[in-house]
């Protein structure tokens, strides 16, 4: 009897759930949003199909301030694997001006990043998105679904959904309906980087402590990744050993100070943390229930 | 910084010696041990705040979480001033604005000796298909009980659905003891009410702890205020109590086929997850329902390239023959018997909001199988409160019944007991899309759709015999053979160094037959002495 490990079944489980969507629906993309957990995915991906490539996209909603880093290690990840990229930019909050220093992290997140998702989904006719998030991030992702069911104006109804008894999964939906897919759905955040190790997946650098251009704003270190972020009276940006547990937006994204240069000094680092990975999130924290709110409204 | 943080960094049970996601403790095979439970029972029996303060308690919930439960309990906990650890579970809005469990979430925590995945679901009547989800992957529930209360037909309803879906081992967690002031009788009444309740049931273990959540008594330690409670507390009862092994490992291989990989005219490939036995490169196989055969030609694992593959892998396979082979097929040794019908019987657990009635269609979803059923007898639904059967025109949600359904297709499963990735199935509204059944095959019906199926004692002490010796022609019989033909020739080995030394037939014959007799026994008896203990209490009837 072959005993498959606690990572080996997570991984069974879903490379299942990756070849389910595209067994029974008819239009399937991978929302790649550069971070770990999309590196995780895109690997499981590549895995479920082989040796044929994944018969679908990638998709990556852009907001425009996205760390450098992440744009140059997403096209050459694109590039490596020989997938499609679609790069998708709300070009009507651009026109508008929005951003998050000129409109807050709210309207930001929601216009470039909720909005341009529907737009693009919309747009390309998507009927099925994967995305990387695991119900141990926050606690409304923990109710969430493994086969996510959004109406045709991309709402989610939390008291309203399909229960998923073993992994028999009801792929039915209506005209207009889509799915959005979370094979990592049981995955912790140790086990996201036990499986980077185990499989040595290539992450954006930016997870590894380095000497970087930051600010103390609020309370936590942002770095200055462009000229477009304007210091504030009495504010300097200070060299010093940072790394990111999660990567979004540079001006939303905290860093926290850290030695840790290695995928072993990462987990150590992990193991003794006495915080989670969203603290540095800036938009989990508008307000309880705010993730439920974005996720009613389209956010994945 | 809160004052619950801080006395969380301080003092807190956990905190700096066992850290969150930690898995340090290893199982006797190296692997970190996984338990998988849920929590049931009635409406404010208190399951969100034990999973909350067992959460707490395993050093699980971080600073900046402890920083939000502190502002969250004074806006919406029911604590007063005290932290509400419900909170730290019930994530939608809708269940903090009335204080209750909606749908089943999802936590991950680990021990120094265990990791866990719990299910927390509802308690509400209207919510048990989500309960029931939650069971549906679970290998213990956690029952609770208020201890003001007593046994509630929610009780009872919830045991009846965690036996239904095959849950084997239950702990009974009797709530709210500071508020019956740690009093012994009544948490001796409820454990003899529960057993009497529940005899019928047919759970592998049934343990009882008195608890009290929202104080923390019996949940990490055992509590001062009920010295008379002899068990071990919770927390430390699931890190060590031994669930059934999975054994669906058993019998031959079993692929049902979820998509047929074809990039290009060379390449055809079967992909799916194995849901029972295992498989090699070289193995003959039978395609089902169409019965033809074939042999693996190749394999692909989730690492690539393998020369076999077992039970709850995700692989890829390739035939030696161009059979058909489309989605919804199953791949199956050629040893096994796997039957396919377009009849079946079942039990069914309703979950749609409109009553079942006769004749109702649907699709159902099994495995990777679809087919259009209808629904020909219903036979009599479950009283889930005194467990009997009585007659039925029709099926409520939340309603147990116990139906045959007549397919518009050969459809292969087999009964729930034996394995559920083929035994468990959904119906779907064909109109709606809504999920309104779960089903637990008990028969299928027309066995003899299925090509070269074979049944009956004869065919079964075969398969026994073709598990032992392997098919012909395929590596586990070249295996046997080798093992065989190597304790014959270290039997006469020893036969003619016996001979040699004292020149008599009669011993060496003895010395030589008892070589043979006696290994087997001695290593049976050895592997007796490693073997790993299971808390004794579990032993009984708990087939391990």
């Amino acid at each position: 009897m072959i005993q498959l490990s606690h990572l080996q079944k997570l991984e069974a489980e879903a490379i299942f759930i990756i070849r389910e969507v595209v067994a029974t629906c008819d239009k399937p993309v991978l929302l790649y949003s550069i971070g770990k957990d999309s590196a995780v995915l895109l690997h499981l991906a590549m895995k479920a199909f082989y040796p044929a490539k994944p018969p679908f996209p990638l998709l990556h909603v852009d907001t425009t301030w996205k760390f450098r880093e992440m744009i140059a290690f997403r096209d050459e990840t694109a590039a490596r694997l020989g997938l499609d990229l679609i790069v998708h930019v709300n070009q009507e909050g651009v026109k508008a001006g929005i951003g998050p220093f000129a409109s807050g992290s709210r309207i930001h997140t929601d216009v470039m990043k909720t909005q341009g998702l529907k737009q693009a989904l919309d747009l390309h006719k998507f009927d099925a998105a994967f995305g990387g998030a695991r119900r141990d991030e926050e606690k409304s992702r923990a109710k969430e679904r493994v086969f996510s069911l959004r109406s045709p104006e991309h709402r989610w109804d939390p008291k309203n959904q399909r229960p998923e008894p073993w992994q028999l999964f009801n792929t039915r939906k209506h005209k207009g309906e889509s799915f959005r897919v979370f094979p990592l759905s049981n995955w912790t955040e140790r086990d996201v980087w036990d499986y980077i190790a185990l499989e040595n997946i290539q992450v954006v650098p930016l997870y590894f402590a380095a000497p970087r251009p930051v600010v103390k704003r609020d309370g936590a270190w942002i770095m200055r990744d462009d000229e477009r972020m304007g210091l504030l009276p009495g504010e300097v940006v200070e060299s010093r050993m940072v790394r990111f547990r999660t990567l979004g937006c540079y001006p939303l994204t905290g860093a926290v100070e850290s030695e840790a240069a290695s995928l072993t000094e990462i987990i150590a680092e992990m193991r003794s943390s006495r915080s989670s990975e969203r603290q540095g999130r800036v938009i989990d924290h508008d307000g309880a229930g705010s993730m439920e709110q974005k996720k009613q409204e389209g956010y994945f | 910084m809160t004052a619950l943080a801080k006395e969380k960094r301080s003092s807190g049970p956990a905190a700096g010696q066992v850290p969150a996601n930690d898995s340090s403790g290893l199982d006797a095979s190296g692997q970190h041990s996984l338990l998988r439970f849920i929590t049931c029972g009635s409406v404010d029996d208190g399951k969100s705040t034990l999973i909350g303060r067992m959460l707490y308690e395993a050093g699980a919930v971080l600073d900046d979480q402890l920083d939000t439960l502190d502002a969250d309990s004074r806006k919406f906990g029911t604590q007063g001033t005290q932290p509400d650890f419900a909170l730290l579970v019930d994530g939608l809005s809708a269940e903090r604005e009335q204080g209750i469990t909606i749908d089943v979430a999802y936590r991950y925590f680990a021990t120094e000796k265990r990791s866990f995945i719990v299910a927390d679901t509802p308690g509400h009547e209207q919510y048990t298909r989500n309960m029931a989800t939650g069971a549906s992957t679970a290998d213990l529930a956690i029952i609770l009980i208020d201890a003001r209360k007593g046994l509630l037909p929610q009780t009872r309803r919830h045991s009846f659905i965690v036996s239904l879906v095959g849950v084997r081992h239950v702990v009974v967690a009797v709530n709210k003891m500071d508020l019956v002031g740690y009093d012994e009788t009544v948490f001796r009444r409820i454990v003899a009410d529960y057993r009497e309740a529940t005899k019928s049931l047919g759970f592998a273990s049934v343990r009882f702890v008195p608890v009290s959540a929202r104080d923390g008594e019996n949940v990490m330690r055992r509590s001062p205020a009920m010295p008379w409670h002899d068990g071990p507390a919770l927390l430390p009862l699931l890190e060590t109590i031994a669930v059934a092994p999975e054994r669906q490992g058993e019998g031959g291989f079993v692929l049902p086929v979820q998509w047929v990989n074809r990039p290009n005219l060379d390449f055809r490939g079967y992909a799916g997850l194995a849901v029972r036995g295992r498989a090699r490169v070289g193995d003959a196989v039978t395609v089902l329902p169409s019965g033809r055969a074939s042999r693996i030609a190749r394999l692909i694992g989730a690492a690539g390239e393998a020369s076999n593959a077992a039970v709850g892998q995700a692989v890829t396979v390739t035939l030696e023959d161009d059979v058909d082979v489309s989605r919804g097929d199953v791949i199956v040794a050629a040893s096994s018997s796997v039957p396919a019908g377009r009849e079946m019987k079942a039990r069914l657990l309703w979950t749609g909001e409109r009553a079942l009635l006769q004749g109702g269609q649907f699709l159902l979803k099994l495995a990777t199988q679809s087919a259009n059923a209808t629904l020909e007898v219903l036979h009599h639904s479950i009283d889930i409160e005194g467990f009997r059967p009585v007659p039925a025109q029709s099926l409520r949600m939340n309603g147990i019944g116990f139906v045959s359904l007549k397919l518009d297709k050969p459809v292969i499963a087999l009964p729930y007991q034996e394995n559920r990735e083929l035994g468990g199935f959904i119906l779907i509204d064909r109109i709606s899309n809504e999920t309104v059944a779960f089903g637990f095959v008990e028969a299928a019906a027309g066995e003899a759709d299925a090509g070269g199926v074979a049944t009956g004692q004869l065919a079964r002490l075969r398969q026994t015999l073709i598990r032992t010796v392997g098919r012909s022609g395929t590596p586990d019989r070249r295996l046997w053979l080798a093992a065989v033909s190597w304790r014959l020739l270290s039997t006469a080995g020893l036969f003619l160094a016996a001979w040699a030394v004292t020149e008599q037939v009669g011993i060496s014959a003895v010395l030589a037959l008892g070589d043979i007799a006696l290994r087997p026994l001695l290593r049976r008896l050895h592997a007796l002495l490693w073997r790993e203990r299971a808390d004794s209490a579990l032993q009984d009837g708990a087939g391990i």
